[in-house]
């Protein structure tokens, strides 16, 4: 009785909405009146794999969704490290606050505000101009920092939730046994934290897949979730946007079982 | 546990790096809303509240802020309604398909922002026939906030166990009066951390928000709309900075407020919050 409500809404407003989002991606354009004609096909999908220009847009959206993680992983284990191993208490808490907030505050003020910081007269050239050197500007440089920005305590959190979880005796352990503190990472952190590194990277990969506003604040090229926008507002293609739209659901199911086989359920 | 003392240094400076990259971006568009000039070269020029006081007076501005309240609003509304519900439902009782429930609660955010959207959108305009609006907007923003208010829900009712509920069913309440003086007022600051944070997720929210809004503007879009127009960036930067001070103080009080009394709070709580807000 309890559920009615909120399984209801769910299994309508969600669940089904869904399922219209797989139907729409079979109909497909009238050519000549640019309505939608309901016949089922695989148009879109046809032309999704044949249209070179889409096929780029997959690889570069991936391609930097990969980038990014990696760079989130690199960035966050010192902190993380940091808070699960060395810090007192008080400082851990404090950390963890400092790393929480900002996951909630505004995602597009955040990307708005590399805007500012990257445009050729911002203070990412003013800091560098004393070196001789010069900011990336705008483009897959720039959209790569953005979006590691972005998703960074996504990954700081699960991490040092994972960190935590080693024992110190285990750290120790090593080094007793005459580990250099990188063999004690390579051999004994690294294999136990990555369950925490591959459930945070389930978020830096998706929630890259899915974004249009960085690349077009911040860059002129166009990932997955740029196509889907603007066949949806512009274009007026309804279908070849819900078809595009499945991409990145079916690039998550296949990184999901990924994912799984390394134990990200666990640690999520 | 032993970590040599050039080891120790390296941490602080790799912790310093990160937490520098996380708030510099921040501290910047804080000291651009008061920049005194047009231009945005950095450095700024002067300091003016001037910005801020043609922000407040600026209709776009003041019926975007408008709409977002009232999307917010009645997202959490709804959001605190099912995600209780669904809460006590799932902590309480055992049922069929108990884990095909938490699963489908939680798939709102786990999936991408635009696969939300246009799913949504593809219902609302081929399906329903219902013109795209606030309404829709609030649909949209419920659906993904039903997790938030639902985690912080969940959370509180294992931490307090049944024992309490038991009592009062034994000294003869039926289970509305169980649930109105036993369950309902150790569920209360919960609800209200759920609520703030769910209000604060969809304050921000802009991806489901382009797909399902119709003519109104949410200060997000004010500002997608706006962030390309050199004319309006000032008041931009004041409106980015405003988002960032109503997205932040709620959760800042969401995080007091489901603070376990006991002191228990784990990192459990730190990575359910990082889940819930995921888009």
């Amino acid at each position: 009785m309890l559920l009615a409500g909120p399984v209801g809404w769910l299994l309508i407003a969600y669940l089904g909405s869904l399922a219209v989002l797989f139907i729409a991606s079979l109909w497909q354009l009238d050519d000549f009146s640019g309505e939608i004609v309901h016949k089922v096909g695989f148009q879109n999908f046809q032309e999704l794999i044949e249209t070179p220009v889409y096929r780029t847009i997959v690889f570069r959206t991936v391609l930097i969704a990969a980038l990014v993680t990696i760079t989130d992983v690199i960035l966050a284990f010192p902190i993380a490290f940091f808070m699960a191993k060395v810090a007192s208490p008080r400082v851990r808490a404090l950390l963890v606050v400092a790393v929480l907030m900002p996951l909630w505050s505004s995602y597009l003020v955040k990307v708005y505000t590399w805007r500012i910081m990257l445009q050729h007269d911002g203070i990412v050239n003013w800091a560098l101009d004393p070196f001789g050197l010069s900011g990336p500007g705008f483009g897959n440089v720039a959209t790569w920092l953005v979006f590691s920005y972005l998703w960074l305590p996504f990954m700081v959190l699960p991490i040092y939730a994972g960190l935590e979880r080693i024992p110190n005796s285990m750290l120790d352990a090593s080094g007793d046994l005459g580990g250099h503190p990188w063999t004690t990472f390579r051999r004994v952190v690294l294999p136990l934290a990555m369950p925490a590194v591959a459930a945070g990277s389930i978020f830096t990969f998706s929630l890259t897949l899915g974004d249009y506003i960085a690349p077009t604040l911040v860059s002129s090229t166009q990932f997955i979730g740029n196509v889907v926008y603007s066949n949806v507002g512009i274009a007026n293609n309804l279908p070849l946007a819900a078809a595009f739209a499945t991409v990145p659901v079916a690039i998550m199911i296949v990184y999901l079982l990924i994912a799984r086989r390394l134990g990200a359920f666990e640690s999520l | 546990m032993h970590i040599s003392d050039g080891m120790r240094w390296a941490l602080r400076v790799g912790t310093a790096i990160t937490l520098a990259f996380i708030y510099v971006p921040l501290i910047v568009i804080a000291i651009y809303a008061f920049n005194e000039s047009r231009s945005q070269a950095w450095p700024i020029d002067g300091f003016t509240l001037e910005w801020f006081d043609r922000a407040f007076h600026n209709p776009g501005v003041r019926d975007a802020l408008w709409t977002s309240v009232k999307a917010a609003t009645g997202a959490t509304l709804i959001a605190l309604a099912l995600g209780t519900l669904a809460a006590l439902a799932i902590s309480r009782y055992r049922f069929f398909g108990r884990d095909t429930v938490s699963f489908l609660i939680i798939l709102p955010i786990a999936l991408p922002g635009i696969v939300t959207g246009m799913a949504l959108n593809a219902t609302f305009t081929q399906v329903l026939g219902v013109d795209l609006s606030l309404f829709t907007v609030i649909v949209g923003h419920a659906t993904f906030c039903i997790v938030v208010v639902f985690n912080n829900a969940v959370a509180r009712l294992r931490r307090s166990g049944t024992s309490l509920e038991e009592a009062s069913a034994d000294l003869g309440a039926n289970s509305w009066r169980t649930f109105r003086f036993v369950t309902f007022p150790t569920l209360r600051t919960a609800l209200v951390a759920g609520a703030l944070l769910a209000f604060a997720l969809s304050f921000d929210e802009i991806i489901v928000t382009t797909f399902t809004i119709g003519q109104e503007q949410t200060l997000p879009i004010w500002i997608f709309a706006n962030y390309a127009r050199p004319n309006q960036l000032p008041i931009v930067n004041v409106v980015g900075l405003t988002v960032i001070l109503l997205s932040i103080i709620p959760v800042y009080l969401a995080n007091r407020l489901s603070q376990d009394p006991i002191g228990a709070a784990g990192p459990a709580p730190a990575g359910g919050a990082a889940a819930a807000a995921a888009r």
